[in-house]
């Protein structure tokens, strides 16, 4: 047991952190709620120091229900690293928006051990539980602008469409338990390797499983509810969002696929193919016709869920899987910081009853504020898969997987969109270099520091990756169970 | 430590040094910024000049390499690797002698966003030298979509007023044809286990029906930024919207990355497809010849002649290119130099009356050799070395591009190269037609009479363009000296691949 507990010890100081913050919060006063945010950070903090020590373990806990290993390990650094961004995002954002509630807080650290614990499932039942763990403060935090409309509409939507996904997933895990007669992902290997060929019960489960986790991570044609949650959601927590719920779905969908139902490959994989295929396109596409930063980021994010998507199809050829996952991490690491980065300069320009949102509004920026410009700037190529940043060797790396795997037309498409993107990303780059412009800005220490980091971050990583490849590349060779 | 100093690095990396020191200088010091560019960019020139005192011209090899393992996880075999050889030796000087006169062009024209500018340019310099130098297909990849950031800024802040649609549009062609040629060297690397350009024309062996595919994937990124016909329309945009010392790099450098791929990548690494696609190409640079030529004639816009005219000379180098022997081959690679030299020249020229007159159009000038005798005597000198005039650059190479493509086993017809000849006849016409509209004849714009000749620094900046006009045309042998060896090194592996060909 308290090997166990060791074992999650990452989790679990998040999960405490968030307990005991929910009673602390109690005695901060309204006008003191940096320190709520202060101690949020120190325990994400304190839970990736932890995190770091796992990432070259294998080990089981609680009776095989959690895979503590190398995936998880990365996938945690992830969800830390956007949850403490998301935190500096947050702090002046909320207080200028009157919305200093400590609440946001506790909140993101719910949310984060959700995802923290969907990453270490080895058990179909945990994932479920991680997934409304991750989901219902998302559901609260999107509403948290309320009694703004579009907050509430937004929180609305997405609960709605949060619901029905959930219930996809959980009618998917039924039907797999019931074929196999087991919700470890173990024990469901060895039944389908004793069962020798599929029944269509199994494989309507699988398909279900999928669209349940294509719900979470905006694949197209499940992305509906994507554009109108992000728009109408305070900014700093889509930007949380827009990371680490979909990493959270990445996760499970890697690990389940991989680990799980490698021996049905052969019917997930061109669907899953099909699935990338789509979602590139049409995010790429839609993005064109955005005016509104939000929007166009969330469109963007759709995209890019496609690209992470096609690590999929990949990782059906069992020759290919681990370096397909391992890219699929790697990107997932890069998008994160990238993403992070660009969402916090939308905060740093957004001003009350959802102004300053126009990618109109950007004119001017590289003459007001010359090192935001440029950080965005380095998002913008980040995102477009430009080098020399994270995202360009996040692609290269995602490429090479898809192109090992004998899938040229995939790769084909995945460049094709990328040129697409290109346009619209440039586009935000001509507004604030080339158009003249009196944008309003904020300035505040910890948004600057959270925008000036990641930027650095996604230039370090996009020249030096090698680090970071070895940790990925190894934590995707760790995500079949043992 | 050596390795961080080596003479490879210090050409590269130099200007950076310069960009550091520019972003620490406030606002309002000008001037101190505009000569800590150009002392930058000048260092830069004579840390290429140590690097061509080191070089032995008779060794076709790789020299100065610095090859150090950069990403060596996971499968993947990435080196940080640059080196130098006769195939880009010249195109190194090139780029950092055509940087400072670039900038000391812009010395007043640039007024607006003056630390901005700069830093762009160096930043350019940087990707342009490393373009030239990398020899690990990474690298390069990542110096050829670098060049494109700072470009497009040049283009799109200080550009025309079109400028926005310009760099937009240079941006999107160029990475159109980079995203493919990503692609191939995936799987270059994927199948031949290293990225190392070297390596993986030693291992060779690709099957032929691949090397076709790999062939033209690697052709979409550099055919479109030489630019051949028909991708070029991009081109004249670029080129009538940018600055003008943007003009000079574009016209000067950029457009060489795309004719130095060819050679370094595409012959080389896909030979049989190589020989097999050489009337093909070596067709559309005909074409691009003739129609540049065509379309230049009835231009009434300076810069957009010019810009057209690009189109044509780098047919010529096409051409050559895929002539596939050595008189070809060596004609293209100094061809490059010479239009280098020349349309950088005339995109100067143009810039100067430019910013006298604010007006491009040729119809607005006339008589002009009256009041700036200098400026006309210059011009012409420039025009006639544009054109090929015996005893200047031009000549030169078009005549060793043409006489390698008479020749040509590769191509097997003497076609190709009659009708490029007639290109050199068209270029006469318009170049000259040209300059009689603007120079001669009879003095009748009011607005024309104050003009002032050029002044020192004007004729600073064309100066050493003026020297090697004239060197190249009268003794051309050291240029040729130089690349001579390596240009026979890829020749040798054309041939053998050539006999293996049914």
């Amino acid at each position: 047991m308290s090997q166990d507990l060791l074992a999650t010890l990452p989790l679990l100081v998040v999960l405490s952190s968030a307990i005991l913050l929910t009673l602390v919060d109690l005695v901060i006063p309204a006008d003191r709620k940096g320190w709520t945010a202060l101690l949020a950070a120190l325990g994400l903090l304190a839970a990736l120091v932890v995190s770091l020590g796992n990432l070259g373990t294998q080990q089981q806990a609680f009776g095989g229900m959690l895979a503590v290993d190398g995936f998880s390990a990365f996938l945690n650094i992830v969800f830390l690293l956007a949850g403490i961004v998301g935190i500096g995002l947050a702090y002046d954002y909320l207080r200028r928006m009157e919305l200093l509630h400590g609440e946001y807080y506790i909140l993101l650290l719910f949310s984060i051990s959700g995802m923290m614990l969907m990453a270490q499932a080895a058990d179909l039942i945990v994932v479920f539980l991680a997934l409304e763990l991750l989901s219902i403060p998302l559901y609260v935090l999107s509403g948290f602008a309320s009694p703004r409309r579009e907050s509430q509409e937004s929180a609305m939507k997405y609960f709605l469409l949060g619901a029905f996904a959930s219930g996809f997933l959980v009618y998917g895990i039924a039907l797999v338990y019931g074929a196999t007669g087991s919700s470890g992902l173990r024990e469901i290997v060895t039944a389908l390797a004793q069962a020798g060929s599929a029944t269509p019960m199994l494989m309507m489960g699988v398909t279900m499983i999928l669209v349940g986790l294509g719900f979470k991570v905006a694949a197209v044609p499940f992305h509906m509810w994507i554009p109108d949650v992000y728009h109408g959601a305070p900014s700093p927590i889509v930007g949380f969002m827009s990371v680490g719920a979909k990493a959270g779905g990445f996760a499970a969908l890697l690990r389940v696929f991989i680990a799980a139902f490698p021996s049905l490959a052969g019917a997930w994989g061109p669907l899953a193919m099909w699935l990338a295929a789509i979602t590139m396109t049409w995010g790429n596409v839609a993005a064109i016709a955005q005016r509104n930063i939000k929007r166009m980021l969330a469109y963007s994010s759709i995209a890019h869920a496609g690209y992470i998507l096609m690590a999929l199809p990949a990782a059906a050829d069992p020759a290919v899987a681990g370096d397909a996952v391992g890219a699929a991490l790697f990107y997932l690491l890069a998008y994160a910081l990238t993403n992070l980065g660009a969402w916090g300069v939308v905060v740093a320009l957004e001003r009350r009853e959802g102004q300053g949102l126009a990618i109109e509004d950007y004119a001017g920026l590289a003459e007001r504020r010359p090192g935001l410009a440029l950080a965005m700037v380095v998002f913008m190529l980040s995102l477009t898969g430009l080098p020399p940043t994270a995202g360009f060797i996040g692609k290269f790396y995602l490429f090479r997987a898809v192109l090992q795997a004998d899938l040229v037309w995939l790769a084909i498409v995945g460049v094709v969109t990328s040129l697409v993107s290109a346009y619209y990303y440039l586009r935000v780059v001509i507004v604030m270099y080339m158009q003249p412009g009196e944008p309003e800005v904020r300035s505040e220490a910890w948004l600057n520091g959270s925008v000036a980091i990641t930027a650095l971050a996604t230039l370090i990583f996009g020249l030096l990756p090698a680090p970071l490849f070895a940790l990925a590349s190894q934590a995707g060779l760790l995500a079949f169970l043992p | 430590m050596d390795n961080l100093l080596a003479t490879l690095n210090l050409v590269t990396c130099f200007p950076l040094l310069g960009v550091l020191v520019l972003v620490l200088l406030p606002k309002g010091r000008e001037t101190a910024m505009r000569w800590t560019a150009l002392v930058t960019s000048l260092v830069t020139f004579g840390l290429s000049l140590l690097m061509l005192v080191q070089f032995q011209s008779s060794n076709p090899d790789l020299q100065l390499v610095v090859r150090v393992p950069w990403i060596q996880v996971a499968g993947w075999n990435i080196d940080y690797f640059l080196g130098v050889d006769g195939l880009s030796i010249l195109l190194v000087l090139l780029t950092t002698l055509l940087t400072p006169i670039s900038l000391v062009s812009t010395w007043d024209a640039i007024q607006e966003r003056v630390k901005e500018f700069l830093v762009f340019f160096l930043l350019l310099e940087v990707g342009m030298v490393g373009v030239f130098l990398a020899q690990d297909l990474f690298l390069f990849y990542i110096f050829w979509e670098f060049t494109l950031v700072p470009m497009y800024f040049l283009i799109g802040i200080w550009g025309g007023e079109r400028r926005m649609y310009a760099a937009i549009k240079f941006f999107l062609y160029t990475m159109a044809g980079s995203i493919l040629m990503l692609l191939a060297i995936l799987w270059l690397g994927i199948n031949g286990g290293s990225f190392s350009v070297p390596d993986l024309i030693a291992q060779g062996g690709i099957p032929a029906n691949i090397q076709m595919w790999l062939f033209l994937a690697f052709a979409a990124a550099f055919a479109i930024k030489v630019p051949m016909w028909p991708l070029h329309s991009w081109l004249p945009d670029a080129h009538v919207e940018a600055p003008t010392a943007g003009s000079v790099i574009l016209a000067g450098v950029l457009l060489k990355m795309g004719t130095y791929g060819f050679l370094r990548f595409n012959i080389p690494l896909f030979p049989q497809a190589a020989v097999q696609a050489a009337p093909w190409v070596a067709l559309l640079g005909v074409i691009g010849i003739l129609y540049g030529a065509a379309v230049s004639y009835p231009q009434r816009d300076i810069k957009k002649l010019v810009a057209y005219s690009s189109v044509s000379h780098l047919g010529f180098v096409m051409l050559g290119l895929f002539a596939l022997n050595e008189q070809g081959v060596q004609g293209s690679l100094l061809q490059m130099v010479n239009h280098g030299i020349s349309t950088g020249a005339l995109f100067l020229i143009v810039g100067m009356i430019y910013e006298r007159r604010h007006t491009r159009a040729m119809d607005a000038f006339g008589g002009l050799w009256k009041v700036m005798p200098v400026y006309a005597v210059l011009t012409l000198i420039v025009t006639l070395s544009s054109m090929g005039l015996p005893g200047l650059n031009g000549f030169v190479g078009e005549f060793a591009i043409l006489l390698g493509a008479f020749g040509s086993e590769t191509l097997g017809s003497a076609l190709f190269a009659s009708f490029g000849a007639l290109g050199v006849i068209l270029a006469a016409i318009y170049m000259l037609q040209m300059f009689q509209k603007m120079f001669l004849g009879p003095l009748d714009k009011s607005e024309n009479e104050g003009l002032a000749d050029l002044n020192w620094r004007e004729v600073a900046t064309l100066a050493p363009l003026l020297v090697l006009i004239f060197w190249i045309g009268l003794y051309p042998k050291p240029f040729f000296d130089l690349m001579g060896p390596s240009v026979d090194k890829v020749l040798a592996i054309v041939q053998t691949a050539a006999v293996a060909l049914p």
